[in-house]
């Protein structure tokens, strides 16, 4: 039977791991490699990699962090952030990705998901999407990190984006995101319960609690950023919090392998 | 020691970055293979696959490296085939109908079923035939959506459950085929390359 993945993510910039403090901007937390296989031991069952560049220069270091990551790692990495282009996709699928997150350039032009699955396949073709509660009830896509709203509903961009090649969603609850008050459980169910694709909830994690909330909510995995990354939860914390809950999750002392 | 060579068969786009750096990891020194001579002489020979059943298949057709992949696997010189790698085993696939495999296995490719997630992507536990020498049990990564279900006769198999039963792996002396990605399935999956690495020639 399929286990859940738990999922920590790492915000790259110009080669480093940062984090976002409010009000604050980015500092730094750590090395993208030590920090990747850090988190393979804890037991993590994939990592995100986003680069989070502001600049070309940042996005070229971003390339060089993906193929050291690669090199080390043992499970899967998806990388996200910046991805405008084929080309784009398959630059980091070189670099050592495994699959590639589209998010503000699939809203612009769908066909991008199309393309990317038809040339690499929709196992690795990811879409991102960032959704926003509306004040009518349902969900509303937003793009450029939150910065503009489309008018897009979420769920049904979510389901054309399937229909267009996509394999799998990242589906960030902008509300949530940050605020440390667990995932938008309903949008999980909506958007999980409307397309065929696996689902990752992300956005709002602040307790192990919240990503078992998430599971049972209809999503296939859990992504979160500073509960590990601040050091309050190890990915083994969360794991056996899904275990206790009945979920079925993969722990490393159950494969001794030969 | 020294690091045993892999020649790999160029199959369609498949990345081949994972596959290098987790062969790599494993003990093996991979490279591209040259031509069709290249792959019948190679020690330990290994064919990646992500993407669709019939582009994977053209290349391996134009540069007549499935006459060769079919000897070695018939001769069961150490092959190692992965994801859309075990399905071109096979002789055809719901994917790309009308296309045609290696027809090693006797065997056509299907779908998962509409009851479950498709893709399949994740971890999922593989339970191997006690008789089996590379496969063991335990929790593997795949990536997905056709896979097969039956086990043809000679062959030792892994087996898992996606919305019923189907094939995760399947051996026959040094000839290895993973419907998962050992290269991605962390210290299980290495000690699985290392196991097949170490197959002598």
């Amino acid at each position: 039977m399929l286990t859940v993945r738990v999922i920590p993510c790492l915000d790259v910039d110009a080669g480093r791991v940062v984090k976002g403090v409010k009000f604050q901007g980015l500092r730094d937390a750590g090395d993208p490699v030590e920090l990747s296989l850090n988190y393979e031991a804890q037991g993590a069952d994939e990592l995100v990699l986003l680069d989070v560049s502001a600049t070309p220069e940042g996005r070229g270091n971003a390339l060089a962090t993906v193929a050291a990551v690669r090199a080390r790692l043992g499970i899967p990495l998806t990388v996200g952030g910046g991805v405008r282009k084929t080309e784009d996709a398959g630059a980091l699928l070189e670099a050592g990705a495994d699959k590639v997150g589209a998010n503000t350039a699939a809203v612009e032009r769908p066909a991008l998901l199309t393309d990317i699955a038809t040339r690499f396949g929709s196992q690795c073709a990811v879409v991102a999407i960032d959704a926003a509660r509306r004040q009518t009830g349902g969900w509303e896509v937003v793009v450029k990190s939150g910065k503009e709203r489309t008018g897009l509903d979420a769920v049904e961009w979510a389901r054309e984006a399937t229909e267009r090649g996509a394999g799998e969603i990242l589906l960030t609850s902008w509300d949530r995101d940050g605020t440390r008050a667990g995932y938008d459980t309903e949008l999980l169910h909506a958007i999980s319960s409307a397309v065929g694709v696996p689902v990752i909830a992300s956005g709002g994690a602040a307790h192990p609690d919240h990503l078992v909330e998430a599971i049972k909510a209809g999503a296939d995995a859990v992504l979160a950023a500073s509960i590990f990354h601040d050091g309050d939860f190890t990915v083994g914390d969360i794991k056996r919090a899904m275990v206790a809950a009945g979920i079925p999750t993969r722990m490393d002392d159950e494969d001794p392998g030969r | 020691m020294s690091a045993t060579e892999i020649v790999v068969c160029r199959t369609g786009t498949a990345n081949l970055a994972s596959v290098f750096a987790g062969l790599t990891r494993a003990g093996g020194a991979p490279r591209m293979a040259r031509d069709a001579d290249d792959v019948a002489s190679a020690g330990h020979v290994m064919l990646p696959g992500v993407g669709a059943f019939g582009a994977s298949m053209e290349p391996l057709r134009t540069g007549g490296f499935d006459a060769a992949l079919t000897a070695r696997i018939g001769a069961g010189k150490p092959t190692l085939a992965i994801c859309v790698g075990l399905q071109l085993l096979c002789r055809d696939s719901e994917e790309t109908p009308g296309a045609k495999g290696l027809g090693v296995l006797p065997l056509t490719v299907r779908r998962f079923a509409e009851t479950v997630r498709v893709p399949q992507l994740g971890w999922n536990r593989i339970d191997a035939d006690a008789a089996c020498r590379l496969l063991a049990s335990g929790h593997v990564y795949f990536a997905n959506s056709y896979r097969v279900c039956e086990v043809p006769e000679g062959w030792l198999a892994a087996r898992a459950d996606h919305g019923g039963e189907f094939v995760a792996g399947l051996e026959r002396g040094a000839v290895l085929a993973c419907q998962f990605h050992p290269e991605l399935s962390g210290p299980f999956g290495r000690k699985l390359l290392e196991r097949w690495i170490a197959t002598p020639c």
